[in-house]
């Protein structure tokens, strides 16, 4: 019994922290293996890179905490950049707010349908996100759109400041104050209370409704950022990019080790599953650079899969094993 | 929650909300028919028929495979994916590029064969993780939707795979006469499982476990073969669309294949009026949900609306079937 006990407590340990470790290995492993791999500009790429996705993962997870999801991120991302781009000659930051307000406004349509019309929010943010393609491909007319390199708009996404990728700094300001909100704030709590037991919480007086409201409000704009940084990154509005980002987001929360029936969760372990995710493609080029094998960048969805087979298996085997000790 | 308001409301009403809610999707099919007859220039052809037909088989077929596993509660998301591989291993093994074939009409008879099953094994496996580690299936199928289409991409390294083969573009290209073999496919598919979901014991199975798991478990209904089983037939479904696909293309494209099929065929499971929660399902619906989609898309583009603004279009169709479903129910 005391051993199985002990395996339990192990267990947990592995599902909480096992994602930083996991990224320590791997972070470690690539130090000793490949040259650079520390280097300044490869973390900085890596980094400016995947601020997008980590930007989209943060609201995902915020979702996936009440018990929902949001499957229309990816479209979303994709409108935002179009928006941002459109608006990107009147300056750096009428591109910010608008591509923002357009995720916004996708945010706020799927918190209508979930809450108002009591859709689900699988069905309902699938079909927001036809809506948020389609209004993207006709804003662009079917084409990317570039962004002005007049204005200070591109920096949102190739400069620096202090020598740090500008995007980076914008994920890195959402997941602290993303964490702030989710550990110190009534805004936070609830959010966990209703992704716990929403009729529960409903009973105790918690507005149940409102919160599930504002977090997609919230994911809608934090795609929308995501979509801002696109479009400054590769200095293109584009309507058909985004395809996918939603399930990778999934991934990236779920590695991190949140659960998808809600009440659990945590934002920093969803910023190290988006840095896992992130970093295996990272290795994968590195491992075609030393010439000893030559895996095709299509290996990284495999492995990824495998990673998230892997972590959800893991995960599985240790909510039974309380389940039985409960 | 029953007051004499909502009671005098609902009195009169319940036929019609009833018969919406039984026949709303057929009703809207005939309407968007009728619509077209009046508006669409041509569309009362055999061509009309054929284009409509050919582009929402595949679409159908999935959608049965997924119907089936929406009817137990779950969600399969590797739909896309497994089409994908089958559509990727075909080729590989008609053209010989796996196994030198003695005889060329042994590689199409294998090519018909093959990723089929295979796709079905990925199916079953969807499913085996489902049952046997308790994974929610959202998240399980999450897994070889995205690992599914990196395996295809392997296999073929991302290449185009251009083919001539009139065998094998039966499938996609034959006609029986005149009317497209996939279509005649497709019809008995939706059959063969309209059949089983209503008059065979795995139907109702499906259904029980789909209404109450515990209950169904209690009731001594092995849950979890019935859940396999339905990931398997999925994969099966899947498997046949993607060799479909291929064939209508004479190219295979591992990327392309089936990309965003899961949420095309959910959008049609969900416009027929199977309950997405599980234990009410209808194929026929499905059928009728996917064909109104698709004659939605066909209007839109006949009438000179852009292709984008169709999607649009399908977004409100989705939630206004699925909001109308939930005002029949409460």
């Amino acid at each position: 019994m005391r051993n199985d006990h002990a395996t339990t407590s192990l267990l947990r340990h592995v599902g909480q922290h096992g994602v930083l470790v996991a990224l320590l290995v791997l972070i470690l492993f690539g130090w000793l293996r490949y040259d650079n791999f520390l280097g300044s500009f490869n973390v900085l790429s890596l980094l400016r890179y995947n601020a997008m996705f980590a930007l989209v993962a943060l609201g995902m997870c915020y979702v996936i905490m009440t018990g929902g999801i949001d499957l229309s991120v990816g479209s979303t991302a994709a409108l935002g950049s179009v928006v941002a781009a459109l608006l990107s000659p009147y300056g750096l930051l009428a591109g910010l707010v608008g591509g923002m307000a357009a995720g916004l406004a996708i945010g706020v349509i799927n918190g209508l349908v979930v809450t108002r019309l009591g859709v689900l929010p699988f069905i309902a943010t699938l079909a927001t996100m036809l809506a948020a393609s389609g209004t993207a491909l006709l804003l662009a007319g079917n084409q990317s759109v570039s962004v002005s390199y007049e204005t200070a708009f591109v920096e949102l996404g190739q400069g620096d400041l202090l020598s740090f990728p500008v995007p980076a700094w914008i994920a890195l300001l959402a997941y602290v104050g993303g964490s702030v909100v989710l550990n110190r704030t009534a805004f936070g709590r609830h959010v966990l209370a209703v992704g716990g037991n929403e009729d529960a919480s409903r009973l105790m007086g918690l507005p149940a409704q409102r919160t599930k409201f504002v977090v997609y409000a919230l994911s809608g704009t934090l795609a929308g950022l995501a979509g801002v940084i696109l479009a400054a990154q590769f200095g293109a509005g584009q309507p058909i990019e985004g395809v996918g980002w939603e399930l990778f987001a999934i991934a990236s929360v779920v590695v991190g080790g949140t659960l998808l029936t809600g009440g659990v969760g945590s934002v920093g372990a969803t910023l190290a599953g988006v840095l896992l995710l992130g970093l295996i493609f990272n290795m994968l080029n590195f491992e075609n650079g030393m010439g000893w094998i030559s895996l095709s960048a299509y290996w990284q969805s495999v492995i990824r899969g495998g990673f998230l087979l892997l972590v959800v298996i893991l995960q599985a085997k240790l909510m039974t094993r309380e389940e039985a000790a409960a | 929650m029953i007051d004499a308001k909502h009671l005098r409301a609902a009195l009169p009403q319940a036929d019609v909300t009833g018969l919406l809610r039984r026949y709303g999707a057929l009703v809207a099919l005939v309407v968007l028919i009728l619509f077209n007859l009046a508006f669409t220039p041509n569309f009362a052809t055999w061509q009309t028929l054929n284009v409509n037909l050919t582009q929402v088989c595949a679409i159908v077929i999935v959608a049965v495979g997924m119907t089936l596993v929406i009817a137990t509660g779950g969600i399969d998301l590797s739909v896309g994916s497994l089409m994908a591989i089958s559509g990727a291993l075909a080729p590989l093994i008609f053209l010989g590029h796996l196994v030198p074939l003695p005889h060329p009409l042994l590689g199409v008879a294998l090519a018909l064969i093959v990723p089929v099953l295979v796709a079905g094994a990925f199916g079953w496996f969807n499913g085996w993780l489902i049952t046997r580690f308790r994974i929610q299936p959202i998240i399980a199928t999450l897994v070889l939707f995205i690992a599914g289409r990196g395996i295809a991409q392997v296999m073929t390294n991302g290449n185009l795979q251009v083919f001539k083969v009139p065998e094998f573009q039966f499938i996609g290209l034959g006609r029986v006469l005149g009317v497209p073999f996939q279509a005649l496919l497709m019809l008995a598919i939706v059959v063969l499982a309209a059949w089983a979901l209503q008059r065979t014991v795995f139907g109702r199975e499906i259904l029980a476990v789909g209404g109450n798991e515990r209950a169904a478990r209690l009731a001594g209904i092995p849950v979890a073969v019935v859940k396999r089983r339905v990931y398997l037939i999925s994969g099966l479904c899947a498997g046949l669309a993607g060799l479909i696909v291929i064939a209508i293309n004479s190219a295979s494209d591992a990327n392309l294949i089936g990309l965003g099929m899961e949420l095309d065929t959910i959008a049609a499971v969900a416009v027929g009026g199977t309950l997405l929660t599980g234990g009410r399902a209808t194929v026929v619906g499905t059928f009728l949900g996917a064909l109104i989609i698709q004659l939605v898309r066909y209007t839109l583009l006949a009438n000179g609306v852009p292709d984008a603004a169709a999607l649009v279009v399908k977004a409100a169709i989705i939630v206004l079937a699925v909001w109308l479903q939930r005002q029949g129910r409460t």
